[in-house]
């Protein structure tokens, strides 16, 4: 792992977040593009602008819940985007870092976490809000709400974790030990909250018999789902090359 | 010339755990502290409430499972917190026995610990709430307050050995560990409900079982994660 002709003699430990040391940053820092506007960023927000768009005036409203259903076209796909690429991609990156010690996992599990904590407050906000008028609550105890919410509070603690933690060997450690056991609470918080009643509207769209969802609301839905998927990517891979850049900065800051 | 064997793992962890329960005992002064907690907080939530609006043994199951969550992380957070004076935990490291073995002698004091002060702040409980506990309700409360104390102390163990030489350690340890206490928390306390209302055993056969499956799980992965949380 160690390449001893890389790694700085005598070179101290420092506390940049997501840190790294020479020989990471000579290896593993992203190639740096030629200065200018970040495009996929730029199509992300572009896609989720024009899905918004569909959605508020050429999607069809819903009969029994009136304009508020349109908030589902937000929601579910920052579910998705959340629980199921983001909070997977942590997982992963978490088991690998424990078995290879790269610290690029390790930079790309923090990344996600915090681009993934975005999405889930976007869940955990428009969820009461649609809530409201349609179940007349802001907060139900419904299973997919409150695993939400849960897995929130683990992704915060992860990331306070990381902040608390001073040693970038030891803080990627640490994190990926986190990622790899809320890996495996997942299934129990389901469990337990099986134990409760719920109010969320069961699937309509990704069941195996045919969707229930007329046509042009299925076209918006997918359509959100690539836009957020697309911004999502454009986010992470933000975050990961601010996090490398960090990296070397403070490099030659201890350098100096 | 006869070379020392290494304890196994077994007496590995009992030597860790003996040596740690030892500590305590000497000044039992976290046992103190962490029982003292629980009945205070027990009597505090006693006057949350208006006694003639609300029934207490509604209330109990929830009061008792909150308090020994609480009281818990207080136990834990010495677990390790006793290595930090004079670096004793590198003695631990460099004796050549194996780390999980270190973590499960650990989290058996931290088990013994925390049995000890439920078997103090159950009755207590069932005192000030005036709960009917003249059938068999206390042992099979009991049963379902150490399945849990498994679980709790496990999790909490491993937590306290990652938050223990953090700036933040009080507040990241239960930060930490509280979403991973939910699915204890949760079946123990509808359990403990079913269990005062009267209701036969066999209806809280499912969340004997997820109690029972979780202390598999998490015993297993954090034994498995625990040298990862130490240097190498």
């Amino acid at each position: 792992m160690t390449n001893p002709s890389l790694v700085a003699p005598g070179g101290a430990r420092t506390a940049p977040p997501f840190g790294g040391d020479r020989r990471d940053a000579v290896s593993a820092a992203p190639p740096r593009p030629a200065a200018g506007p970040d495009l996929l960023l730029g199509a992300g927000l572009a896609a989720v602008a024009a899905t918004l768009v569909r959605a508020i005036w050429f999607t069809p409203v819903e009969a029994m819940q009136g304009p508020a259903q349109k908030i589902f076209y937000v929601h579910v796909p920052s579910a998705f985007v959340a629980l199921y690429v983001g909070l997977p991609l942590v997982a992963l990156a978490s088991v690998l870092y424990l078995w290879l010690r790269d610290d690029r996992l390790d930079r790309l599990a923090a990344s996600a976490a915090e681009v993934s904590l975005v999405f889930m407050s976007v869940v955990l906000v428009t969820g009461p809000i649609w809530g409201k008028p349609v179940w007349g609550t802001w907060w139900s105890w419904d299973a997919r709400l409150t695993l939400t919410l849960f897995l929130w509070f683990v992704v915060v603690g992860y990331l306070v974790l990381r902040g608390a933690i001073e040693d970038r060997q030891q803080r990627a450690r640490y994190s990926a030990v986190l990622g790899v056991l809320a890996v495996l609470l997942v299934p129990f918080i389901h469990l337990s909250v099986y134990l409760f009643r719920t109010l969320h509207p069961q699937p309509i769209v990704l069941k195996p018999s045919a969707p229930s969802l007329p046509p042009e609301m299925q076209l918006t839905l997918f359509a959100a789902l690539a836009a957020f998927l697309l911004f999502f990517g454009a986010l992470l891979r933000t975050r990961v090359r601010l996090a490398a850049e960090q990296e070397l900065l403070a490099l030659q800051q201890e350098a100096l | 010339m006869s070379a020392a064997v290494a304890p196994s793992v077994l007496a590995t962890a009992l030597l860790v755990a003996r040596k740690d329960l030892l500590i305590e005992y000497r000044t039992r002064s976290a046992f103190l502290a962490a029982l003292t907690f629980a009945l205070l907080a027990v009597v505090i939530f006693r006057f949350s409430w208006d006694p003639t609006a609300v029934a207490a043994i509604d209330l109990a199951p929830g009061v008792l499972w909150v308090i020994f969550v609480f009281s818990g992380l207080l136990g834990l957070h010495r677990s390790f917190g006793g290595e930090q004076a004079d670096r004793a935990i590198d003695g631990l490291l460099a004796a050549p026995v194996s780390r999980e073995a270190i973590f499960l002698g650990k989290s058996a004091a931290n088990l013994v610990f925390v049995a000890a002060v439920q078997l103090v702040a159950i009755p207590a409980v069932a005192l000030f709430y005036d709960l009917p506990v003249a059938g068999g309700e206390l042992p099979a409360i009991l049963l379902v307050a150490l399945l849990a104390a498994v679980g709790l102390v496990a999790v909490g163990t491993l937590f306290s050995a990652m938050t223990v030489n953090t700036r933040l350690a009080e507040l990241l340890l239960p930060m930490l560990a509280l979403p991973f206490f939910v699915p204890v928390v949760t079946p123990a306390a509808l359990a403990t409900a079913r269990i005062l209302a009267g209701r036969p055993l066999a209806e809280i056969g499912g969340m004997l079982k997820l109690l029972g499956g979780f202390d598999l799980i998490f015993v297993v992965a954090c034994t498995l994660a625990f040298p990862f949380t130490l240097e190498e």
